[in-house]
């Protein structure tokens, strides 16, 4: 038996804030000003992948809510996104709708897909439903490549650039701020989410589904709510990559795409915003940096450029792999753990082993 | 008539790969509980390394076939040890993410060590065709089907008379029962990997000499989520079943249909057989329910 040791509230006001304390105020205006500052210094290189991350960030949060909040597994992001991509894309190609509404219109699309796709979780659990999402990314997959006269097949789809303010978006440093906005909007929706009845509805069901229903709440509901909140945000993030990119190809919401964010969110941390953003920034940046270690050792050897796709692919898994069997609860925890080893210095509490006790 | 014929036995030997397939994703998960992602990669596996032992070392093609089992099986139980074993009791999505990091890592290091391009060489299977009334059948074909069901049926009666075959379904019956009956649970996770790698690299070596070697071959992986809804999760007689039928399936709506209408279908079928069935056709029906 030890004391505890940490943080306790003394006012509603602190107990209820996201940040409550000075400490991390202050690492939050650290962030801030990062984010900020970042793309005046940053490389074009540099601008993309964090383009890419803040996308990603955005569709990692999206799967969380249904995944790692609500328990319920989906092998579908990949279709999920393709729905919030064509529509959007197609939407603004085709009937000139200004690209913020077509980007909102391909949300509630998307969030009415997943709804549809989350009726089986009515009768199927675990593993039936991972398996009946991985049917729905097949077929949604199949739709995409063959219904040729609305989604153009294999051909790629050239969206135009989104304008805002008279600016074109589609450069790398412009479209930076549109998903930094996106990113942290995510972040705030759902860390709030989280703290209100439903994201509490969404954890009850997660845990205990039949205590959820015992103590009133309606879990049929709850799981459509959490399919269509989480598909909301995987259409937006969908979406995002139509824009960014400005062509839509269906190569990118294949059954990979589903895995790579399942990655995400496993090696950030299931039921974490702060791991999935983390998850997603690891996930994403990963091949990059072993495709620049492979050019690095070029001169030396020669062949490995040939090798660059096998070693991202083995080293993808085998990060998942290492990640779940030393830490499932992913770099969100991992982070916790630094956090308070300097909070309780030099003492060894550890906030996470009081909790288990 | 003869078309039909052809794309019959055609069906039938691409129903009995996914059969071998899905039969070792049955017996890991009749054992263990786990849903094995990566079992096309063990498929894969078994095309690569048979085409490693004949066409690359040289061997003759029982020492080839000999070496190919011996170098699955040391896979399967390297990987069960090392990987599966530190997760028991953890969260479905955590087996599942763990055998799709499996998969990964295996597309990975064969990859890298045979490259993207497809091998082909000489097959074990007679080349030749037999000729049928108007039909013509390939030799390579007709043989696969009832070299398939003979290793199927010694699964079932693996499990039905051994030892170890019976220890296993005492697990997957109750697992704290059978360990008080001094059943040792990690020999049989162990066997049922062994036993699962055996099956898929049975199967990659006879995708090997049927259609040769190529990384697309891991695709089958995910036919076998068809197969084994529709078959049942639990029955090696449902893995057969289901392999014929969906193998059959794709071909006749390949051909009669087309569209490349014949990728999809399985899925539909999948589907469908969740909502009627979910426990499949031989499978047991304790699915759990919401």
């Amino acid at each position: 038996m030890s004391l505890d040791c940490g943080v306790f509230h003394t006012r509603y006001e602190a107990d209820m804030g996201l940040r409550p304390r000075p400490l991390q105020r202050l690492r939050l205006g650290m962030l801030a000003l990062f984010v900020l500052g970042f793309p005046f210094v940053a490389s074009a290189y540099w601008l993309d992948l964090a383009n890419q991350v803040a996308i990603a960030t955005v569709g990692a949060i999206g799967l969380n809510i249904l995944v790692g909040y609500t328990g319920q597994i989906s092998l579908g992001q990949g279709a999920f996104m393709a729905i919030g991509a064509y529509t959007a894309g197609l939407l603004t190609l085709n009937f000139g709708v200004p690209w913020g509404a077509s980007v909102f219109a391909a949300c509630l699309l998307t969030a009415a897909a997943g709804t549809f796709f989350g009726l089986p979780s009515l009768r199927l659990k675990g593993l039936y439903l991972a398996i009946a999402t991985l049917a729905a990314q097949e077929i949604v997959e199949w739709g995409m490549t063959n219904w040729t006269a609305v989604t153009g097949g294999t051909e790629a789809i050239v969206v135009p650039a989104p304008v805002l303010f008279g600016v074109r978006m589609n450069t790398n440093f412009n479209f930076y701020w549109i998903a930094v906005l996106a990113a942290a909007g995510t972040a705030l929706f759902a860390a709030n989410l989280m703290r209100s009845r439903i994201g509490r509805a969404f954890e009850a069901v997660r845990d205990q589904d039949i205590a959820a229903s015992v103590i009133g709440v309606d879990v049929f509901r709850t799981k459509l709510l959490a399919f269509a909140t989480s598909s909301f945000f995987v259409g937006l993030a969908g979406a995002m990559i139509a824009f960014h990119r400005n062509i839509i190809t269906w190569e990118r919401f294949t059954l990979s795409t589903s895995i790579v964010f399942l990655a995400m969110i496993i090696v950030g941390g299931l039921g974490s915003i702060r791991g999935s953003f983390l998850g997603a920034a690891l996930i994403t940046l990963l091949p990059a940096m072993i495709t620049n270690v492979g050019r690095a050792i070029q001169d030396t050897a020669p062949q490995a450029a040939s090798l660059l796709p096998y070693a991202q692919q083995a080293v993808f898994g085998i990060v998942i792999i290492l990640f779940l069997i030393f830490e499932p609860r992913g770099l969100s925890k991992l982070w916790e753990n630094a956090k308070d080893y300097f909070h309780v210095w030099p003492f060894a509490y550890r906030r996470g082993e009081r909790r288990a006790a | 008539m003869d078309i039909f014929l052809q794309l019959t036995v055609s069906g039938l030997s691409t129903g009995m790969i996914y059969a071998l397939a899905a039969a070792g994703f049955v017996v890991i998960y009749k054992a263990s509980d786990v849903i094995n992602f990566a079992q096309g990669d063990l498929l894969l596996l078994g095309t690569y390394l048979i085409f490693f032992g004949v066409a690359q070392v040289g061997l003759p093609w029982s020492l080839g076939v000999g070496l190919t089992l011996l170098l699955a099986v040391a896979v399967a139980l390297a990987i069960e040890r090392l990987v599966l074993r530190p997760l028991v009791g953890e969260p479905i999505i955590s087996m599942i993410m763990v055998t799709i990091g499996l998969s990964s890592v295996l597309r990975g290091v064969t990859g890298a060590i045979w490259g993207p391009s497809p091998r082909s060489f000489d097959s074990f299977l007679p080349a030749g065709d037999i000729v049928l009334g108007p039909a013509t059948l390939s030799m390579a074909r007709v043989l696969s089907i009832p070299i398939a069901l003979a290793v199927l049926a010694g699964l079932g009666l693996f499990f039905r008379y051994a030892r170890d075959g019976i220890a296993m379904r005492a697990i997957a019956d109750d697992q704290q029962a059978a360990l008080s009956m001094g059943i040792s649970i990690p020999r049989v996770f162990g066997v049922a990997w062994g036993l699962a790698a055996v099956s898929a690299a049975l199967g990659g070596i006879m995708l090997a000499g049927i259609v040769g070697v190529s990384p697309n071959v891991a695709s089958i992986g995910l036919r076998v989520f068809p197969v084994v809804i529709l078959g049942g999760l639990d029955s090696i007689a449902g893995a057969i079943l289901g392999g014929a039928i969906i193998g059959l399936l794709e071909v006749y709506v390949g051909f009669y249909v087309g569209h490349g209408l014949n990728l999809v279908v399985p899925y539909v079928v999948l589907v469908l057989m969740l909502m009627v069935r979910p426990y499949g056709l031989f499978g047991k029906e304790v699915i759990e329910r919401v």
